[in-house]
């Protein structure tokens, strides 16, 4: 019986008890990936083994278990792929209309809400990422991408007023591990809009949902040679990105490989748009609805397990609120579900690699070794798989490394300012600028820390919010170029 | 010489408790819903809220008969399945005596509404001499009305004061204050005025949200807003107070998600009906529905079940 009255009596300690009166009962989601146990090359409309006969295993973050195995391209696929786009640009793609090639892209946007459920498991076990951000947020996302872009297709005379857009050609994409699926949409739906061919090449730990996108191309009846998927290690990027015949690359990743991209193509003709890090501000002034400001931080840095480019890592708190919002941002800590990926009650899921784990394991090491205050989650972490705990720092120094250095990982430094100008030098004094956030009930403080913030994306009063007709990207060391709507699509055109 | 102005009192007092952003409650009780409660978790939250329901009828057609059969389905909500009682009926101050006759010493407690209900546009004498003739009567628990007027006008201290005579003419009886949050607005207004009535009325006395008389009823989001009030409140202060969402909560579904509101914001402490309420009437026989067709494994058609308020 259920029947327990509350004692009347006050709580001296007034703490609130999230303990195990009623838990949640497992529920893995059960529809099924459709997953094959070896996957080749996408190259001209068809799946092919690599010329040299390699493949590399790729496995499940959030159980160590072996998923399939995924074919290691070389230089000499890329060539073929390259040449294969080439081809279909010059024969195919480049003399098509735009309105056709619109209806391609529709009919991709579709396939891929028809095919949503399989592919959101197949991202959640490839990547580590929890089944709930899968289904609501990477898969209704990537469509979105396919539908923004399908609409420009037949528009594109209208995109720069008084001038004409003309297609690069071939285009080289280098995707990361974060949102493999989404950044593949972000990347292939303009570069095909403009009139466009691609070689893409996914990230080594998470191929999966990049190559069973090649089979929603043949869904589709794209023409062969449109699209073409090089899964491989960090060589077959290279090679993709300094084929002669790619004569536009697009990176997202870390600012280190951009930095050897940019090397790597001084003194070409190709153009380059680099996507890199970031370690944004999130900054909380006292005036701010608190308990809305600590869901927005929360979800700035713990989506996705931290592993965002934009993440709100940086969380600058006016002094004469720090305390409480630390003691709130400390009692919502206790209510997040950290576990199995694949169970939609899983609010932070696994770390995408044990590479990733061992980079947030040293930084979070150097934390504490440099004297800033933990608090960490008690929760019980899976015997098998790679997972960290979410973590929030305390009195942490704009010299500490943990608010230098990007974690990509659950991992949260809190520091504090006095006034606004103090904020926003705190904010700027990095060598990224991708985005930041600003929480104020004051308008005219927003609007003031917009123009002041150094920073490609700035969110009032939420965080993490995109949309396809809405352009990212960074100042400084977090790349140049811009990723969705007009500003993203004139980057996939030469503007005559 | 002029007496000085006080400051608005609105300002003041959102200074003191801070104020709601309505787009971000609106996406954090959006994620309540995403939430997937199966197998035992759902029976156990399932017969949580069926000890949670103030079951209640409110209506000028109201008779001792229909009260009777109220009480007897609130005391034994359906004939198999070892379904608890709910936590109370609910009905008008007139109908207080013949409650009593069946459930006085149960575990179904009487709930009455009192303080001219639904609108509390009488005089405050009026209004108290109700609440005490539905005490006398034997309610043990008085759902009030605060006077809407008073607090949109900023007269803080007479919504309070009033409260302050109802919690006096309660005696031994529980006080639900009702906030009638859609003549409210706004969420700001809904956390202000839940502070207000937090800070005159007794431990595990409540706040509930509506009366079920106007266009819109309980929501996720003023839930949401008045637990985070109560969280403050006790953290605060060391005094904890009972929450009732009313009017709109049909379905078991909703409850499920009211209650993830509960345990995410409130924890263990508040998931008991000394802490937490659903005024309902449609809403228990959903639950009983849900609950024996996880005991059987099929749904029963509706006229399986007593007092099926819907058509078949």
């Amino acid at each position: 019986m259920i029947m327990a009255r509350a004692s009347n009596k006050t709580n001296p300690a007034r703490e609130l008890v999230f303990g195990d009166l009623w838990e949640y009962d497992a529920a893995p989601e059960t529809a099924a990936p459709k997953l094959k146990k070896r996957y080749d090359l996408f190259i001209n409309g068809q799946f092919v083994a690599p010329k040299k006969g390699k493949y590399f295993t790729t496995i499940n973050p959030g159980t160590e278990v072996k998923i399939a195995d995924i074919a290691l391209g070389g230089a000499a696929d890329v060539d073929a792929a390259c040449k294969a786009a080439q081809k279909a640009f010059t024969t195919v793609w480049g003399p098509m209309p735009g309105k056709e090639r619109g209806k391609y892209l529709y009919r991709i946007a579709r396939l891929l809400q028809d095919h949503a459920r399989e592919f959101a498991v197949a991202e959640t076990m490839d990547g580590g990422k929890p089944i709930k951000e899968s289904r609501d947020f990477d898969l209704p996302m990537a469509a979105a991408h396919f539908f923004y872009h399908a609409g420009w297709a037949d528009k594109l005379p209208y995109l720069a007023a008084g001038r004409q857009v003309a297609p690069y050609g071939v285009v080289g994409q280098v995707i990361p591990w974060n949102f493999p699926l989404l950044m593949l949409a972000w990347k292939i739906a303009p570069a095909l809009a403009a009139g466009n061919c691609v070689v893409l090449k996914p990230a080594e730990t998470t191929s999966l949902t990049a190559l069973k996108f090649g089979e929603i191309c043949q869904e589709a009846g794209l023409p062969p040679g449109v699209v073409n998927i090089v899964s491989g290690a960090g060589e077959t990027g290279a090679a993709v990105i300094n084929h002669p015949l790619t004569s536009k690359v697009a990176f997202t990743g870390s600012t280190e490989v951009g930095k050897l991209i940019m090397r790597s193509l001084a003194g070409t003709e190709k153009k380059m748009t680099l996507e890199l890090g970031g370690k944004a501000a999130n900054i909380v002034f006292e005036d701010a609805p608190l308990d809305q400001a600590v869901e927005g931080i929360i979800n700035g840095i713990f989506f996705n397990q931290g592993h965002v480019c934009c993440a709100g890592s940086r969380l600058l708190v006016q002094e004469s609120v720090a305390g409480e919002v630390l003691a709130r941002l400390k009692r919502r800590l206790a209510t997040l579900r950290v576990g199995d990926p694949l169970d939609k009650n899983t609010d932070i899921g696994a770390i995408n690699s044990k590479e990733q784990l061992g980079k947030i394991t040293e930084l979070v090491k150097a934390g504490v070794a440099e004297g800033a205050e933990m608090h960490q989650s008690a929760c019980q972490l899976p015997a098998k798989g790679f997972y960290f705990r979410p973590t929030l720092f305390a009195k942490v120094s704009m010299s500490h490394r943990i608010a230098r250095e990007e974690i990509f990982g659950p991992v949260l430094s809190m520091l504090t300012f006095r006034t606004l100008e103090e904020a926003v030098e705190k904010a700027n004094n990095t060598p990224y600028g991708l985005s930041a956030g600003v929480w104020t009930d004051k308008g005219s403080k927003i609007l003031k820390m917009s123009t002041l913030l150094k920073a490609g994306v700035v969110w009032a009063n939420t965080y993490n919010k995109f949309d396809p007709a809405s352009p990212f990207g960074g100042y400084k060391e977090s790349g140049f170029g811009r990723e969705g709507g007009k500003q993203g699509l004139m980057d996939y055109c030469k503007v005559g | 010489m002029p007496v000085a102005k006080s400051p608005p009192s609105f300002r003041r007092l959102f200074d003191d408790i801070g104020t709601v952003d309505a787009v971000g409650i609106e996406e954090r009780v959006a994620k309540y819903g995403t939430r997937s409660v199966k197998k035992k978790a759902k029976v156990f939250g399932l017969r949580l809220a069926v000890t949670m329901v103030d079951l209640t009828t409110l209506e000028g057609k109201d008779t001792p008969g229909k009260v009777a059969s109220l009480c007897a389905k609130a005391l034994r909500p359906h004939d198999v399945g070892e379904i608890p009682p709910t936590a109370a009926v609910c009905v008008y101050p007139a109908m207080v005596r013949h409650a009593a006759k069946h459930v006085k010493g149960t575990a179904v407690r009487i709930a009455s509404v009192a303080t001219a209900f639904p609108s509390g546009q009488a005089p405050l004498k009026t209004r108290l001499a109700e609440v005490r003739a539905a005490v006398a009567d034997g309610a043990d628990e008085i759902d009030m009305v605060i006077n809407r007027g008073a607090f949109l006008s900023g007269e803080f201290g007479l919504m309070q004061d009033e409260i302050a005579a109802v919690v006096e003419a309660c005696g031994a009886a529980t006080l639900k204050v009702i906030l009638e949050t859609s003549e409210l607005e706004t969420y700001d207004n809904i956390r202000a005025a839940s502070f207000l009535a937090m800070r005159v009325i007794r431990p595990n006395d409540f706040i509930k949200t509506s009366t079920g008389k106007t266009s819109a009823n309980a929501t996720l989001g003023n839930n949401q807003v008045m637990l985070e009030a109560i969280r403050d409140h006790f953290l605060a202060t060391g005094v904890p107070i009972a929450m009732k969402p009313a009017g709109g909560i049909r379905t078991a579904k909703q409850a499920l998600t009211f209650l993830i509101a509960v345990k995410e914001t409130m924890g263990d402490e508040w998931l008991n009906n000394g802490r937490y309420r659903f005024g309902a009437s449609a809403l228990l026989n959903d639950l009983v529905r849900q609950l024996e067709k996880e005991r059987t494994g099929a749904y029963q058609a509706p006229w399986n079940f007593s007092e099926a308020s819907e058509g078949y």
